[in-house]
């Protein structure tokens, strides 16, 4: 039997240390998903990261202690939120100051999954790369445009890195099941086992009933199925609470796809062991001849400048999208007029908080009912100093233009902020959603093993 | 009249990756579940008017063991893009809340 613990759902977002030091108990690893393309393009496009080096720091410290202190490996996939060499080479920074800091020694291994864009221009024209739902198209200009290009690992990587000896492994971008499924399989867990524990352990404590705080969660793997129960006494599973969980933020129940397969949960059967664990059977994987890597890529297209405002008298409530239209025109006149700035040069656009600004053009509600709405203009230009020059016509023009009720000047816009006009950064944009076929699961990363 | 969220315990959506929407509806007892299946109140046809996504493009699921019904579509735009108005997508199952159950 192996005992699998995930320590939290996403490193950086924390768990409670009693929980972790419980469920490290006889355990077999200790894994964490530190990344997701769920917080938008910016973090791979930019090289940033979702979580501060401090809360990164803090989890990644009682992780590798109890893994130390039980002599068993600790696994880390799409490290830094995006899991492209920047992302990787930050985490691995904390890592090695954690050791020095405490006098640890081991193992640590990197696995590097970021792909230069020649490599994907390469498949491109070799025909390797196959598009998934909803894919941008692609030519070779728009590859060379990615900022990075990273490419999802699956569990072989991490069964790499355990096979040369590692201890603690960093890697870049993989899939958030490679983490958890890799050393069950090393161990003759059956993949259809091993990929479904590892479904529910990489969100950490979410397949609970309720999740009051981000905390540990355990998986207990034999041959033939997996038994999950939480760490903390607080939280308890159901069979539905882990039912559910199976399907959470995947677009097919049923059918997870993975780098060299499917796992398919049509013939799980959920079933409660104790009034907190639930014991889960009769998941499969139907492996694939044709080993596949998703390809993920963010290009930059501008830079963003973002005025947010209040809007609280009722008669220009009352009237808003006509507001917004009118006040449009005149700010895209003057950014011409005093800018010598063409409006095909950039992008304006208003988040009528109130009214749509959530689901916009889908918003079925047709009325603003309301006592107020918050205005957010959001220019995109070509560099941050023109975004910025027109974002402050655009507050200025949106303070003081004119209603018909009213004669005088008038000052309609209600900013909380100085400026009114908040320099938001560089924008990116999701540029690939595509697979590439491999003939040899090790084609896309490099792994390297040092002693630290 | 009873609505949707009157017979569910939640309904939520989310990113299934940055290009797909998957929406989630859970019942906590079989009747509330199969009262929702039964009336077919989210055919694809239905959601494919609220989302203005042609109706070959919507995937539904029925998971009896969790008594859930999933939908699965195109995302309005990408996750992320400059007309994305919510990045985890975790809004987008708003219009379908206060839909009316026979």
């Amino acid at each position: 039997m192996i005992k699998a613990v995930a320590a939290t759902g996403q490193l950086g977002t924390g768990f409670k240390a009693e929980t972790l030091a419980h469920a490290a108990e006889g355990a077999d690893f200790i894994g964490c998903d530190a990344g997701s393309s769920d917080p938008g393009p910016y973090y791979l496009g930019s090289g940033e990261t979702q979580s501060s080096d401090a809360a990164v720091r803090r989890d990644l410290e009682l992780m590798i202690a109890a893994g130390l202190r039980h002599d068993i490996p600790v696994l880390i996939g799409s490290a830094g939120t995006a899991g492209a060499g920047p992302h990787l080479a930050r985490t691995v920074r904390i890592v090695r100051e954690l050791a020095a800091e405490h006098g640890w020694h081991f193992p640590l291994a990197t696995v590097d999954s970021e792909v230069s864009a020649e490599r994907v221009v390469r498949a491109y024209r070799e025909g390797r790369l196959s598009p998934l739902a909803g894919a941008p198209d692609l030519d070779e200009e728009s590859i060379r445009a990615a900022g990075h290009i990273v490419a999802m690992q699956g569990p072989e990587c991490f069964a790499d890195a355990l096979g040369r000896g590692a201890q603690v492994v960093v890697a870049g971008r993989t899939s958030d099941t490679a983490i958890f499924a890799a050393l069950p399989m090393l161990r003759d867990i059956p993949p259809g086992v091993a990929f479904h524990a590892a479904k529910i352990l990489e969100c950490g404590a979410a397949s609970v009933v309720e999740r009051k705080y981000p905390d540990s969660m355990v998986a207990f793997l034999d041959p033939d199925g997996f038994t999950v129960e939480p760490p903390n006494p607080d939280m308890v599973c159901t069979p539905q609470s882990v039912a559910s969980h199976t399907f959470y933020e995947t677009a097919d129940p049923f059918r997870l796809v993975e780098p060299g397969g499917t796992l398919v949960t049509t013939d799980a059967a959920y079933a409660a062991v104790s009034d907190r664990a639930v014991r889960v059977t009769g998941s499969t994987f139907e492996p694939t001849g044709d080993y596949t890597v998703k390809l993920e890529a963010a290009s930059l297209l501008g830079y963003r400048t973002v005025v947010f405002a209040g809007v609280r008298d009722p008669l220009v409530v009352r009237q808003i999208d006509r507001f917004v239209a009118t006040t449009n025109a005149v700010i895209t006149g003057k950014v011409a007029d005093s800018l010598g700035i063409s409006a095909a040069d950039y992008r304006i656009r208003w988040n009528v908080y109130g009214r749509n600004g959530t689901l916009g053009p889908l918003e079925p509600a047709t009325e603003v009912s309301g006592h107020e709405v918050a205005l957010l203009i959001d220019i995109v230009a070509a560099d941050q100093q023109t975004a910025q020059a027109i974002g402050s016509v655009a507050w200025h023009t949106a303070l003081h233009q004119p209603i018909p009720e009213y004669s005088g000047l008038v000052s309609h816009l209600a900013f909380p902020v100085s400026p009114p006009a908040i320099s938001a950064g560089p924008v990116y944009g999701f540029s690939l959603n595509h697979v590439l076929h491999l003939d040899d699961p090790a084609e896309t990363y490099t792994l390297t093993v040092e002693s630290v | 009249m009873t609505q949707l969220h009157q017979l569910a315990r939640l309904i939520r959506s989310k990113n299934a990756g940055p290009f797909e929407l998957t929406i989630d509806v859970m019942f906590a007892d079989e009747a509330s579940y199969r009262r929702v299946v039964d009336a077919g109140v989210l055919d694809a046809e239905r959601i494919a008017a609220l989302y203005r996504v042609d109706p070959a493009d919507v995937r539904l699921f029925r998971a009896d063991v969790a008594l859930a019904v999933k939908v699965s579509l195109p995302r309005p735009t990408p996750s992320g893009s400059p007309t994305d108005t919510d990045i985890f997508g975790g809004q987008f199952h708003s219009p379908i809340v206060c839909l009316e159950v026979p």
